[in-house]
């Protein structure tokens, strides 16, 4: 059966779960085989090859944390050589988008963004994109070279099904471009929630939350529900909570299982980043914010009052 | 020796008016109006205040689209950019990223360049790939997704805030920057900005002019295909209740119905 090269994101060794996700998705369309760079690259093997991996090939090459992206390219275009895959699947952070792009272009391949679905077609693998604020939803599929596609987390269900895994050492000769050195790097602190683009439910609060300290009431409510914490481009700009958590055009595209909105109007481009999530909740006090023309569920009031009333009943229910 | 930072600039559909999509499945520009992409003005303010900050620059904005286009540089020429180049061929219709990266690496060789700079992403598109694709094509680093940026002695250097990390970068020039919207808030238009702008160079170029086949770009050099682009069907009407004192524990009631406590 063709293979399909799956890249893995990882962190020293721990598998991500929208990896898991490509090796569901990459199952449809082929026999996936999972390429993994950097250091822990061994430790992955065996999560993998529960999860349908055939072969694993692996890296460990200090440069992919040295330089940005291009090493990871190098690598990439040495493995489509060795595998010469019927796709390849990376997972669509902001990483993974540029290094899909560089290989894309490094193979004479078109590319294809951000996709939210995967299926096999007569003549190569189809992807649903959401366009426009999720207002349309496109078909698209590569028309020249090895499909090089990337999905955006929560597209697909994690199957396990245990493969082989075989492991084989990767051999990367680097390009003559280095990229940009990578001088420092500060690890984020780990607030000890999901990670907003992977998490199945995310809490976000927005202007009316009014002010970073009152944010413990949004946190509250996402502690309850074990959910990610989003802020609107409006909390963030006010310096209210950091930027790596907003949600919308310039911040991350989030597609939950459920997704509360406190103190968010609804503006555009905040929707752009959330409307595809499959259970839409808001609290404002505004009973005309457009935020309302999108719920599932939405109450007009307070969320001073609201949220933590919310956060206590679940609490109770949990206890 | 002077600086040469060439700006890529959008003209992109207004998000706050309805975008669609034209038979063909290209994005509609006919019924939609334009402007430049939000996320561009950011790479222009850069543009600006690195050329401020170095010893002799020159700003140069590019961009790649139908006539409609010159809106984009004319904003661009109004904040303080100096010259600017609009690549107009009517075979440009439906270019995908491919296309698209192909004219502005061919347009930026033309120009010359040390430091390209991109926004973040299109506001239509919002692929966010076209300055990695870029500077594959131009063979050069790319120092992507900043937040900070900066130039001295032949070197960039730059943050970049992603989920894991925060990362000080640092290339040596030529190479392509991208910056996001946390770079710096960018400037508005002077009058005196407005009207000089008027007097700038616009150079129009076509695709003869840039050595590319009328077959490399368009829908039919692209090397990604639209099947089908369908509307959403827009959402149920949902449920809306005022909070009377019981507004949570309703929401409780709700989330607890979907299973979701």
């Amino acid at each position: 059966m063709a293979e399909v090269l799956v890249v893995v994101d990882h962190v020293d060794g721990a598998v991500r779960k929208p990896t898991l996700e490509l090796l569901t998705l990459a199952r449809r369309i082929g026999d996936p085989v999972a390429v993994v760079l950097g250091a822990g690259a061994a430790d992955t093997v065996g999560v993998l090859a529960e999860h349908g991996a055939v072969r694993v090939l692996t890296s460990s090459e200090q440069r992919f944390a040295e330089y940005l992206v291009v090493p990871k390219v190098d690598a990439l275009q040495a493995a489509v050589a060795v595998v010469e895959p019927v796709a390849v699947l990376v997972v669509s952070s902001a990483e993974g988008k540029e290094v899909a792009a560089r290989l894309a272009v490094r193979i004479g391949s078109g590319i294809i963004t951000d996709a939210v679905d995967l299926e096999a077609g007569e003549s190569g693998p189809v992807a649903t994109q959401s366009a426009f604020a999720a207002s349309f939803s496109v078909k698209s599929r590569v028309s020249r070279g090895v499909p090089v596609i990337t999905v955006k987390p929560n597209s697909a269900p994690v199957e396990p099904v245990v493969a082989a895994g075989a492991v084989e050492e990767l051999v990367v000769e680097f390009g003559a471009v280095a990229g940009a050195k990578v001088l420092s790097r500060t690890p984020r602190a780990a607030s000890g929630r999901p990670e907003l683009t992977e998490a199945a439910i995310v809490v976000s609060g927005g202007r009316g939350v009014n002010g970073a300290e009152n944010f413990a009431v949004i946190e509250a409510l996402a502690d309850s529900l074990g959910a990610a914490v989003g802020a609107s481009r409006a909390a963030v700009d006010a310096g209210w909570y950091p930027h790596t958590n907003q949600v919308g055009q310039t911040g991350k595209s989030v597609s939950p299982q459920l997704y509360i909105a406190s103190g968010i109007s609804g503006a555009i481009q905040h929707r752009a980043g959330m409307q595809t999530s499959k259970t839409i909740v808001a609290v404002n006090k505004d009973a005309e914010a457009p935020i309302f023309e999108l719920v599932d569920y939405g109450v007009v009031g307070d969320l001073f009052t609201v949220v933590p009333q919310l956060t206590e009943e679940i609490n109770a229910r949990k206890g | 020796m002077s600086l040469r930072i060439v700006v890529c600039v959008k003209y992109v559909p207004d998000a706050s008016g309805e975008r669609g999509f034209a038979d063909d499945l290209t994005v509609d520009r006919e019924d939609a109006d334009g402007l430049l992409s939000e996320l561009d003005e950011y790479a222009v303010e850069q543009a600006l205040r690195i050329a401020d900050a170095a010893d002799g620059a020159e700003v140069t904005v590019v961009t790649v689209g139908p006539g409609d286009a010159k809106d984009a540089l004319r904003k661009a020429l109004s904040m303080g950019a100096e010259r600017a180049v609009h690549v107009e061929d009517d075979s440009l219709h439906g270019s995908d990223v491919m296309g698209t990266s192909l004219v502005l690496a061919k347009a930026v060789e033309r120009t010359g360049f040390d430091l390209v700079i991109c926004g973040m992403a299109s506001t239509d598109g919002t692929m966010g790939v076209l300055p990695a694709v870029l500077a594959e094509r131009l063979g050069v680093a790319q120092v992507t997704l900043l937040s900070q940026v900066a130039v001295a002695g032949g070197t960039v250097t730059g943050r970049r805030d992603g989920d894991a990390a925060s990362e000080e970068l640092e290339a040596p020039l030529p190479a392509v920057v991208s910056v996001t919207d946390q770079s710096g808030e960018a400037r508005y238009p002077s009058f005196k900005g407005i009207m000089a702008a008027k007097k700038k160079p616009v150079e129009a170029l076509d695709l003869d002019d840039l050595g590319i086949g009328a077959d490399e770009v368009g829908l039919a050099g692209a090397w990604t295909v639209v099947d089908a682009a369908v509307a959403r069907p827009a959402r149920t009407a949902g449920t809306i209740v005022k909070d009377e004192g019981e507004g949570g524990r309703r929401l409780a009631e709700f989330l607890v119905g979907q299973k979701f406590i």
